[in-house]
C-alpha cells in the first residue's frame, strides 16, 4: 500500500486511492467543486490543484491516485496561487446576487472566495447574460448565469438515476446546464440536484425562499417514508418559525451513510414531511361525546382508556392493532403492556390496498420506516401471518369477539379490505386511537390521543435490511401531543400494570436484553449509522 | 457593589422637611419669573437684556434634527413605485431586538427574482441601532423619515407593515450654517418642517 506525505504528514492509503481522497483521511481539506463522492470523476473545475514534489506543473488532486513516496503540497504559495486564479475565472460571469440566491450561506463559491480568493475583481468586461429563473420542474429551479459547468447535476442524471435529462451546450464561455429539448426532469431523485450543487444554480422550488439557510437548526434523522430508512438531516427554524404560521421543519436532506442511502434521498421522503405540521394533525386528546368528537384533559383521557382497556382484557375482548410506524422502542413497550394485560390478539400489519412504487436505488415498496422491526419485535411471537392482521381483527370484530379496540396510527381506509374493517370498526363501542393526523380511522374512534410524530422525539427504527437507526427529537411537540412511549407509561400506571421506562434509550437497552435480533446493541453502539440487527438475516417484508 | 452615599448627615433643618420644600419651589419659581420678565422685556424690544431660556413649543414647535438622526425607518422605491428591497433579510438577520419579519416572495422579473411580501417592523421591540440600514445590500431601508414621534393604543399598532413602510418620504435635507450651529438657530415650525398637521 503506497505511503503518501501530504503537508507533511504520512498516511498509507489503499493503492489506486487519490490525493483528495486521502488528504481528507487525515483531514485536510482540499477545495473542490465538481468532484463528488458518489459521482464519477469529471476533473473540470481546477479547483483541487496541488503541487507534487518532482512533478513540474500542479495536479489536480481529485483524480490524481497517490503513489508511494509522494510527497504534495497542498498550502505551498503556488498552489495558493493557481486557487486564486481558479476562483476569478470562475467568478468572471457570476452575476453576484447573493443577496436574492437561496444558496448563499451553504455556497461553495462564497465559502472558498473567503477562503482562498478574496481578491478585488480586476474584470472590466460586461457580465454574460444567460437563462434566470428556468423551471426544470416541479421541484427544481435552474439559474444559469450562476453555474461554475461543474457538471454534477449532468453526471447526477447519467449515473445515479440514469434517467439522462441534463447536459452542457454550446462552448468556451457560452457553455451553459440546460435539459436536453423538449423534456422536463422527471426523475424521482430531482431534489438531490440542489444538494450537489456547489453554487446557486439549481435551487429547490419547495425550499425557495421560505428562509435562509442560517436561520436553521439540524437533527439527525432518519426518513419514516419507506422501510429504506435513508438517513436525513431535518432543517427546522425555531428563532422565528413562531411568525412562520407555526411551520418549523423547512427541509429534508440527505445525511450519507454508506450502507443505506450513501448520499442521497427520494422526492417523496423530502417532500412528504408536511402532514407533521399540516393542520388535520390531533393536537389534543378527545373523547366521543353526543356525536362529536369533544376535547378532554391527558388525565380524563388516560382515566377512561384504562378503564376501557382493563375491562375488555378481562374478558378477553381487547384487540390492538400496532404499527410498522412505531418506533422499535414503542413496539416493544406496547406490546410488553397489552400482553400483559391479555390483549385477545395483537397485529400490527394492514395490507395496502395497491402496491407502493418500488426501485433500484431507493425507494422501497413497503411504506413503513420499521416493518422489520415490528416483525421482530411482535410478529414472531404472535404466530399470525402479517398479511392476516387485518382480517383476524375485522373478523373477531364481525363475531363481536372484540368491544374495545386500540388503533395505533394506522389510517385503515387505505388498507385491502379497508371499507370491511371500518364498517366492523363502526360496530366497536370503544374504540381508542393514538395517532398524528385525522383520518377516517381517527374520527370512527370514540377515544383519540394525540402522538408525536418522528422530528418530535427519540427512537429507533429498523429498516429492511434488518439495519437498526437512531433518529434525534428535532423539535417540541406539537399542540399537547405526547410521544408514544410516555401515553403508555401512563396506561401502564392506571391500568396497574408494572409501566416501562419513558425514555427510548432505557426501553432500548431492555429490548436488546430481551429479543435476540436486537442483543449486543444500544444507543452509544448504534451511533449515528445505525447496526445491522443479529440472528440470520431477517425476512425481507414484500408487498404482494 | 457598594453603593455610594452622602456622607453628610442631614441637619435639623433639613430633617423638618417643610422649609425645604419651600426653598426649593423658590427656585423653581426665581428661575420662572427671571425667564418671564426677561422674554417680556424682549418682547417690549430692550433688547440689552439678557435672552430667557429657550424652550420649544412641543409638538408645535420643533428642534431641527441633525440628518444624521437615526428616525423612524422606510422603505426605498424603484422608479415604478415598487419597494427596492429584494428581501434577502440581512437586515432580520443583523437586528438585534429581532424586530423584523420578512415573507419573500418570487418576483415575475428575473432580473429581480425575489421580493418582500411581507415586511414588519415592530417598534416596540426596535431599538434604533440602524444596524439594518448598515446591512442593507440595496441601501432600501433607511432611517431617515425625520419621524420620531409615534405611538399606538395596541402593541399591534407599534408594528409597522410593508405599505406604511413604503409610504414614508425621506426628511428633507436641512444644512444647518456653521455660524448657526454654536448659537441655537431657535425653534421651527413643525408643521412647516414635516408637513405634519397638529
Amino acid at each position: 500500500m503506497p505511503t503518501v506525505t501530504i503537508d507533511g504528514r504520512s498516511i498509507e492509503v489503499e493503492k489506486g486511492t487519490t490525493i483528495l481522497e486521502a488528504a481528507k483521511q487525515i483531514g485536510i481539506d482540499i477545495p473542490h467543486y465538481c468532484y463528488h463522492p458518489g459521482l464519477r470523476i469529471a476533473g473540470s473545475c481546477r479547483m483541487c490543484l496541488v503541487e507534487i514534489e518532482g512533478v513540474p506543473k500542479l495536479q489536480i488532486a481529485c483524480y490524481t491516485p497517490v503513489t508511494d513516496g509522494m510527497v504534495v503540497h497542498t498550502q505551498s504559495e503556488k498552489v495558493k496561487e493557481a486557487r486564486r486564479a481558479v476562483l476569478e475565472f470562475l467568478l468572471v460571469d457570476h452575476p453576484l446576487d447573493c443577496p436574492v440566491c437561496d444558496q448563499a450561506g451553504e455556497c461553495y463559491l462564497q465559502i472558498y472566495y473567503m477562503q482562498h480568493g478574496l481578491h478585488p475583481s480586476r474584470v472590466r468586461e460586461d457580465k454574460l447574460k444567460r437563462a434566470k429563473m428556468k423551471v426544470l420542474s416541479e421541484h427544481i429551479i435552474l439559474d444559469q448565469e450562476r453555474c461554475i459547468l461543474c457538471s454534477r447535476c449532468v453526471r447526477f442524471t447519467e449515473e445515479v438515476t440514469k434517467s439522462y435529462e441534463l447536459g452542457i451546450f454550446h462552448r468556451g464561455d457560452r457553455s451553459v446546464v440546460d435539459l436536453y429539448p423538449g423534456i422536463q426532469l422527471h426523475n424521482r431523485y430531482q431534489g438531490n440536484l440542489a444538494d450537489i450543487c456547489p453554487v446557486g444554480a439549481l435551487t429547490d422550488r419547495q425550499f425557495r425562499f421560505r428562509t435562509r439557510v442560517w436561520y436553521l437548526e439540524h437533527a439527525k434523522s432518519v426518513c419514516p417514508g419507506c422501510s429504506r430508512g435513508c438517513n436525513v438531516f431535518v432543517d427546522y427554524n425555531v428563532r422565528r418559525g413562531y411568525k412562520a404560521g407555526g411551520r418549523r421543519i423547512v427541509r429534508l436532506r440527505p445525511r450519507p451513510n454508506p450502507w443505506v442511502n450513501k448520499y442521497w434521498m427520494c422526492d417523496d421522503g423530502r417532500y412528504g414531511f408536511t402532514w407533521i405540521e399540516a393542520l388535520d394533525r390531533i393536537l389534543a386528546p378527545r373523547r366521543a361525546e353526543g356525536g362529536q368528537l369533544r376535547e378532554i384533559s391527558w388525565s380524563e383521557a388516560i382515566r377512561h382508556a384504562a378503564q376501557w382497556i382493563t375491562e375488555a382484557a378481562r374478558e378477553k375482548r381487547l384487540a390492538v392493532l400496532l404499527s410498522p410506524k412505531m418506533t422499535n422502542e414503542e413496539l416493544y413497550t406496547a406490546d410488553r403492556l397489552f400482553r400483559s394485560l391479555g390483549a385477545r390478539m395483537i397485529g400490527y400489519w394492514a395490507e395496502p390496498s395497491s402496491p407502493g412504487y418500488e426501485d433500484e436505488i431507493l425507494i422501497r415498496g413497503d411504506k413503513n420506516p420499521n416493518t422489520a422491526g415490528a416483525h421482530w419485535i411482535v410478529g414472531r411471537a404472535s404466530g399470525i401471518p402479517q398479511e392476516d392482521h387485518l382480517a383476524r381483527l375485522a373478523e373477531a370484530m364481525e363475531a363481536g369477539q372484540v368491544d374495545t379496540a386500540v388503533i395505533f396510527l394506522h389510517d385503515v381506509e387505505g388498507a385491502k379490505a379497508g371499507e370491511r374493517v371500518l364498517r366492523a370498526l363502526q360496530r366497536v363501542e370503544r374504540l381508542i386511537y393514538l395517532g398524528t393526523n385525522w383520518n377516517r380511522t381517527a374520527t370512527l374512534s370514540k377515544l383519540v390521543f394525540p402522538a408525536t410524530a418522528f422530528v418530535e422525539q427519540d427512537g429507533t427504527f429498523t429498516n429492511f435490511e434488518g439495519r437498526v437507526q437512531r433518529f434525534w427529537r428535532a423539535v417540541e411537540p406539537l399542540g399537547q401531543a405526547r410521544p408514544i412511549l410516555s401515553i403508555l407509561r401512563e396506561l401502564a400506571v392506571a391500568c396497574s400494570v408494572e409501566p416501562l421506562p419513558e425514555d427510548p434509550e432505557e426501553v432500548f437497552a431492555l429490548l436488546a436484553l430481551e429479543h435476540p435480533f436486537f442483543s449486543g446493541m444500544d444507543y452509544d453502539r448504534l451511533g449515528e449509522r445505525g447496526m445491522r440487527g443479529q440472528l440470520e438475516a431477517p425476512v425481507e417484508v414484500r408487498v404482494k | 457593589m457598594r453603593i455610594p452615599q452622602s456622607e453628610r448627615e442631614l441637619t435639623f433643618w433639613e430633617r423638618i422637611y417643610l422649609p425645604e420644600v419651600i426653598r426649593g419651589l423658590a427656585i423653581t419659581g426665581r428661575h420662572f419669573f427671571v425667564n418671564m420678565a426677561r422674554h417680556l422685556a424682549h418682547l417690549l424690544g430692550f433688547r440689552n437684556v439678557p435672552k430667557g431660556a429657550v424652550t420649544y413649543q412641543y409638538p408645535e414647535e420643533r428642534r431641527p434634527i441633525s440628518p444624521r438622526l437615526r428616525t423612524l425607518h422606510r422603505l426605498a422605491r424603484r422608479a415604478d413605485g415598487s419597494p427596492r428591497c429584494v428581501a434577502c433579510m440581512m437586515c432580520e438577520t443583523v437586528c438585534p431586538a429581532n424586530c423584523i419579519y420578512i415573507v419573500a416572495a418570487e418576483h415575475p422579473d428575473p432580473n429581480i427574482e425575489k421580493y418582500p411580501l411581507r415586511f414588519d417592523i415592530d417598534l416596540g421591540k426596535c431599538v434604533f441601532c440602524g444596524f439594518c440600514v448598515e446591512a442593507c445590500p440595496e441601501d432600501a431601508i433607511r432611517m431617515d423619515t425625520g419621524i420620531y414621534d409615534f405611538a399606538a393604543y395596541t402593541r399591534e399598532g407599534m408594528i409597522l407593515t410593508i405599505e406604511q413602510l413604503l409610504s414614508f418620504e425621506p426628511a428633507p435635507y436641512v444644512q444647518v450654517p456653521p455660524q448657526d450651529r454654536a448659537a441655537d438657530p431657535g425653534p421651527i415650525d413643525a408643521r412647516q418642517r414635516f408637513g405634519v398637521s397638529g
